[in-house]
């Protein structure tokens, strides 16, 4: 299986980290992963904020980019969101009809991270070890736009010696939402306050979640208050090992 | 006068909902407040919602009726028309606010009672009626209309602003209503016991005695309507108190006012929107009071009935492929309760009689964004963070996220381009495009944030993004990017 990493503009330049958590898992697991060079961005921020023309010639590249993967892996809920819901919409509105062809072959094998290691590959045991009381943030995208449901918490729960506490409240949004967060700073910021006061009192040491966008918020949010908890990517616990003998 | 002050949706004055919500957000009471409601009925909804196996059938159903009144709104209307005709009332149609209350305003002169008697009318919660500021226009021309909702009753005697399409006074806690209800009833009819306690049985008594001589002195009562059967004719109000129920029967002439999109095709079709409504709205299996009426019957109930048929934008709306889904609302404000932003905000901050997400999509496009009201307006759809919780709780199934989206588009469209933010955009665009720019890019934001941070994080900053920095802090960006790294250590090895 020819896999390609699709690690995000995002990603790529503020979570290089989460790239090679991504590329280790894999490796472990057998797989050959590539990272075409060509890639940069889904679209998302243009998508979302109102500019759909200029996000076109991002749904145009990505599709050139991958065309010859049998998988296309993100480490990101919205992006792979971005890319399965609205690229083919974006396609139909604005692109001729062999962009709206190949975006249509590709979706199929489009896969978030998560969604990768449990569906496609069948595995929800990676050969991790993680000695730390770690929580999970279902972001908006992983719960409601991918519906990754259980599968974050089979892959966590198979991590050797994490143990698993809940987020109360944990399905309410964290008030990232992209350009919402600067539009409607205060809002964001109230709805930020509550979330990093529910993940405190969850007691974990780490925060993660299959996103580092809203990790980043919330993560600024706790850093700002003084709170030792930390935030990692779900990719970089599945890549842990600690203490295991390689 | 423009067409979107005719339509009157949106209160003159409105801030932009950022400004709104600042506001609000000062505000730790009404937080409170809206936390403990707004939790309380969400929990409610999802238990009742749960009991019923085929709730996912329902949703699409109802979905499905909607969409497919909307493709023929028109046969259903003149079919509507036909059927209220037939069976007693008179049908009348609007094309605006404007229009709306003209009529109503002669109707209500035209029932020539006494002086006393055509100078008051009572009215059922109506969302149709607040949408077109039908209160205010019947003050101007010396009617007084008595909201005989409790809630609403809050409102009127506050001077206030509905904050939720259910509970339009979720904002007020027990003590201010116990407070208003004490300075306020006296100056319109029945004052208030004397040493009224907050106690929510006390207030209700008192609202109730205040208006029950409205009740049986009023000559004609104006209400909305949940729904309306083009089949048979028959107009239903789905309401909890029962207050409707008397407006609804005691007065001699009932004029009803309801938007074009409340039509359904058939009285069997209710069968799937009376299991939702309760459910989705008050978390409630059944409600206390649904009243159902098709034209007039000699000896029973009001001997006149006016249908008062709204379109004020909607007829726009329907002609968006994307957009009209918002007219399959049945105004439950499920999407309202879980809201995570309406939950800061409360109501106020959405500037319009249609508050929280299902506001968010259909307030823009019933005045328009490119109108005198774009502030508001236009900044609505941008007044989410596209979390879905409000898609998920819709009964009619509205993809409030991608309406939201659609409509973030038409604004951006409407502003031709010109403002600094499509400027950024588009030089994004550029990067985002290139990798090689992108990797030029990556290095000055690693150089960027070697200068901003202390300790590896970037702290407060003044400028364009103090919004974010204000309240987090931002880790500096690597000094290596993941590309960087791969083309040092792998480009070659693998592919
Ligand atoms: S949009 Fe849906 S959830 Fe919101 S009020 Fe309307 S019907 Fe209810």
């Amino acid at each position: 299986m020819r896999i390609a990493l699709f690690l995000t503009c995002f990603n790529d330049t503020m979570f290089p980290g989460t790239g090679r958590a991504v590329v280790e898992v894999l490796e472990r697991l057998g797989h050959t992963v590539d990272f075409p060079q060509e890639q940069t961005c889904c679209g998302q921020l243009h998508f979302n904020t109102g500019y759909r023309p200029d996000a076109v010639p991002l749904v145009a590249r990505f599709a050139r980019t991958f065309a010859d993967y049998d998988a296309v892996v993100t480490p990101s809920a919205s992006c792979a969101g971005m890319v399965k819901e609205n690229h083919p919409l974006l396609a139909a509105d604005y692109a001729p009809a062999g962009l709206q062809r190949e975006v249509a072959e590709l979706m199929p094998r489009v896969h978030e991270f998560t969604e990768f290691l449990t569906d496609v590959l069948g595995v929800t045991e990676v050969g991790a070890r993680f000695p730390h009381t770690v929580a999970y943030h279902p972001t908006c995208h992983s719960l409601r736009g991918l519906r990754l449901g259980e599968r974050p918490y089979q892959l966590l729960r198979a991590v050797k010696d994490l143990e698993l506490v809940e987020v109360p409240a944990a399905d309410s949004c964290c008030g990232f939402g992209g350009t919402f967060a600067v539009k409607n700073a205060d809002t964001s910021a109230a709805m930020l306050a509550d979330k990093a006061d529910t993940v405190r009192a969850a007691g974990a040491e780490v925060l993660c979640a299959a996103d580092n966008s809203c990790l980043l918020h919330i993560g600024g949010g706790l850093s700002r208050q003084g709170s030792p908890v930390r935030t990692m990517h779900l990719a970089e616990i599945l890549a842990a090992t600690e203490g295991v003998a390689r | 006068m423009t067409a979107p002050n005719d339509r009157g949706v949106v209160w003159l004055g409105s801030p932009a909902f950022p400004e709104a919500a600042r506001e609000a957000l000062k505000d730790g009471q009404l937080r409170a407040n809206l936390r403990r409601a707004t939790a309380t009925i969400r929990d409610k909804r999802l238990s009742v919602s749960a009991e019923l196996d085929d709730w996912e059938q329902l949703r699409d159903a109802a979905a499905a009726i909607k969409q497919h009144t909307a493709r023929h709104l028109d046969r259903y209307l003149v079919q509507l028309e036909e059927s209220v005709t037939a069976a007693g009332g008179t049908v009348h149609w609007a094309a605006d606010a404007a229009e709306a209350n003209r009529i109503v305003t002669e109707l209500v002169r035209a029932t020539g009672g006494s002086d006393d008697e055509t100078r008051e009318v009572v009215k059922v919660k109506s969302m149709a009626t607040q949408e077109i500021g039908l209160n205010e226009h019947l003050a101007e021309h010396g009617i007084t209309a008595y909201e005989t909702d409790l809630a609403e009753l809050i409102v009127q005697l506050g001077d206030d602003r509905p904050s939720h399409i259910l509970v339009p006074a979720i904002h007020k806690n027990r003590t201010e209503i116990r407070d208003l209800f004490a300075a306020e009833m006296g100056r319109h009819g029945i004052a208030a016991p004397e040493g009224l306690t907050d106690e929510p049985r006390a207030l209700a008594e008192a609202a109730r005695r205040h208006l029950r001589h409205k009740f049986l002195s009023a000559k004609v009562a104006v209400s909305g309507a949940n729904f309306a059967c083009a089949d048979t004719g028959t107009v239903l109000v789905v309401e909890s108190e029962g207050n409707g129920r008397m407006c609804l029967t005691l007065p001699e002439t009932l004029i009803t006012v309801m938007g074009i999109e409340k039509v359904i095709p058939s009285f069997a079709d209710l069968e799937v929107f009376l299991q939702l409504l309760p459910r989705s709205s008050t978390g409630e299996r059944m409600n206390p009071y649904t009243s159902a009426w098709s034209g007039t019957t000699e000896g029973d109930g009001p001997s006149a009935f006016h249908l008062v048929l709204l379109d004020n934008g909607r007829t726009d709306t329907l002609a968006d492929p994307v957009g009209r889904q918002a007219l399959g609302c049945i105004r439950c404000s499920a999407c309202l309760n879980v809201c995570p932003v309406f939950e800061r905000t409360g109501g106020h901050a959405y500037g319009s009689v249609y508050p929280g997400p299902i506001g968010a999509v259909l307030t823009p496009q019933l005045v328009g964004v490119d109108s005198d009201t774009k502030g508001a307006a236009a900044s609505l759809p941008f007044a989410s963070t596209l979390c879905g919780a409000c898609y998920d709780a819709c009964p009619v199934k509205i993809n409030i996220p991608e309406v939201l989206t659609h409509l973030r588009a038409k604004v951006v469209e409407a502003e031709g381009g010109r403002t600094v933010e499509a400027l950024a955009m588009k030089a994004a665009g550029k990067v985002l495009d290139s990798p090689r720019l992108l990797t030029a890019a990556q290095k000055a934001a690693a150089l960027g944030g070697k200068v901003l941070a202390r300790d590896g994080r970037i702290g407060r900053l003044p400028g364009p993004l103090h919004g974010w920095t204000d309240s987090r802090d931002t880790p500096a960006p690597p000094t290596e990017s993941f590309r960087s790294w791969w083309r040092k250590n792998r480009e070659g090895g693998t592919s």
